[in-house]
């Protein structure tokens, strides 16, 4: 008679498969996952959740990487098989092929504004510290704009990389320092060397004759001009009162 | 939020056997009870974050997930049927712990699969209050039936599961 309910009461003693509570916080998003992923640019490990790509590092080692991330982004890491398509996804948005979702949840109001306008800089353009600070509204924000795209989560992917200074150093760079920078901008396309000639002689714009535009040096509208069509400024005023008028497009000046 | 994230945390933690063992128990497999326990947990989760602290905190926790689990269940049977159970045991990746051996949990697969069988009503009354070991109060409470109901339905239910040598097999 009896033993039926003690049958019963051995099914309540089943354990749950291993990392299910790992498995669960990450799906509701307060756990992140990860996973080693290899890429253009070498081994990279990428964390991710619900909201979409969270952290990537070129960490040394899997135990590196949860440090780094637990110590930055504070949440809890589950290492995980990945969706079978994310590979190709990450390929994608690191050959400029597709835009990827990311969770920038944890970072303050204004590196959030930093790092998505940081988005906007296409493949093989490059933007000074400035541009980014007055195109987000604070002008007078560069160096705190440095500081912001210094602590990138999720470098490579967010190209905080096509920022540099105006006098055409490269700049200091989380993923790598400046020679992996100047090495990801040329795999870009970015004549770095025209750029930092350029630069050296305090050139910061170049304007197009025909047109009376004036561009940054890597903008795209640049590309189809030969070399001796260009007039190349100083600053701002000196191309306007050339007649000259900003792009609207890569904005080098308010219009 | 933050505090609902940490709250949500210690409940999985806290529950997670208890409440896949439900899902075993009521669905007679490992995949499924997985799936039951994961929707489980994902529904609570989002509830939790509509709730106000006050309503957290006087959350009767234990029995606010089986009432989830339950129907969690309840949905799923409502599209799919439940799945036959495998006998040759393929289901590699679900770990087992040290204490839970082969022979062991073979044991446990096929007593929840003939627990599986039993119709619902009389399934979800006996799980509820003899494998999760619930008061009647709380069966009740987490089955949304009154309290004479679940008795009739537990006691049918355990005839039933005694019963299955010389009963109806094919049901």
């Amino acid at each position: 008679m009896a033993t039926v309910m003690i049958d019963l009461k051995r099914l309540g003693d089943v354990k749950a498969p291993a990392g299910f509570s790992d498995r669960v916080l990450a799906q509701v998003g307060i756990a992140d996952s990860y996973a080693k992923f290899e890429t253009v640019l070498g081994p990279v490990y990428v964390a991710w959740n619900h909201l979409g790509v969270s952290a990537a590092m070129r960490s040394k080692s899997a135990a590196e990487f949860e440090d780094w991330f637990r110590k930055d982004v504070g949440r809890q890491l589950t290492r995980v098989e990945p969706p079978h398509d994310l590979a190709a996804k990450i390929e994608d948005q690191l050959e400029g092929k597709r835009r990827m979702r990311f969770d920038l949840r944890g970072l303050t109001p204004f590196s959030q504004a930093v790092l998505r306008k940081t988005l906007e800089v296409p493949r093989g353009q490059v933007r000074p510290y400035g541009w980014i600070a007055r195109e987000i509204g604070h002008p007078a924000a560069v160096r705190a704009v440095g500081t912001a795209l210094a602590n990138n989560p999720i470098p490579y992917f967010i190209p905080c990389h096509r920022v540099i200074r105006t006098d055409g150093v490269i700049g200091n760079y989380g993923g790598g320092g400046p020679e992996a920078k100047a090495k990801i901008l040329t795999l870009e396309g970015v004549q770095l060397k025209r750029l930092q000639t350029l630069a050296r002689s305090g050139l910061r714009y170049e304007g197009v004759r025909s047109t009376k535009i004036f561009c940054f040096p890597t903008c795209y509208h640049g590309r189809r001009v030969r070399e001796e069509n260009f007039v190349f400024f100083h600053d701002e005023n000196e191309a306007r009162s050339a007649g000259y008028r900003p792009c609207k497009d890569c904005r080098p000046a308010v219009a | 939020m933050e505090g609902t994230d940490r709250v949500f945390e210690r409940l999985v933690r806290d529950n997670q056997n208890r409440i896949y063992a439900l899902g075993l128990a009521l669905t007679g497999n490992r995949h499924d009870a997985e799936d039951v326990a994961q929707d489980t947990f994902v529904r609570a989760y989002r509830a939790l974050a509509t709730y106000t602290p006050e309503r957290i905190r006087d959350l009767k926790q234990k029995a606010w997930l089986h009432r989830i689990a339950v129907n969690v269940v309840r949905n799923r049977v409502r599209g799919v049927r439940p799945r036959l159970v495998e006998l040759n045991g393929s289901e590699p990746d679900h770990a087992s712990g040290p204490e839970e051996d082969v022979l062991r949990k073979a044991e446990i697969d096929e007593l929840a699969a003939r627990v599986a069988c039993l119709p619902v009503r009389y399934r979800e009354a006996v799980v509820l209050r003899h494998v999760q070991e619930l008061s009647y109060a709380e069966v009740a409470d987490a089955l949304g039936q009154p309290v004479g109901t679940v008795k009739a339905n537990v006691h049918r239910g355990l005839k039933l599961l005694r019963g299955e040598n010389h009963g109806n097999r094919d049901d």
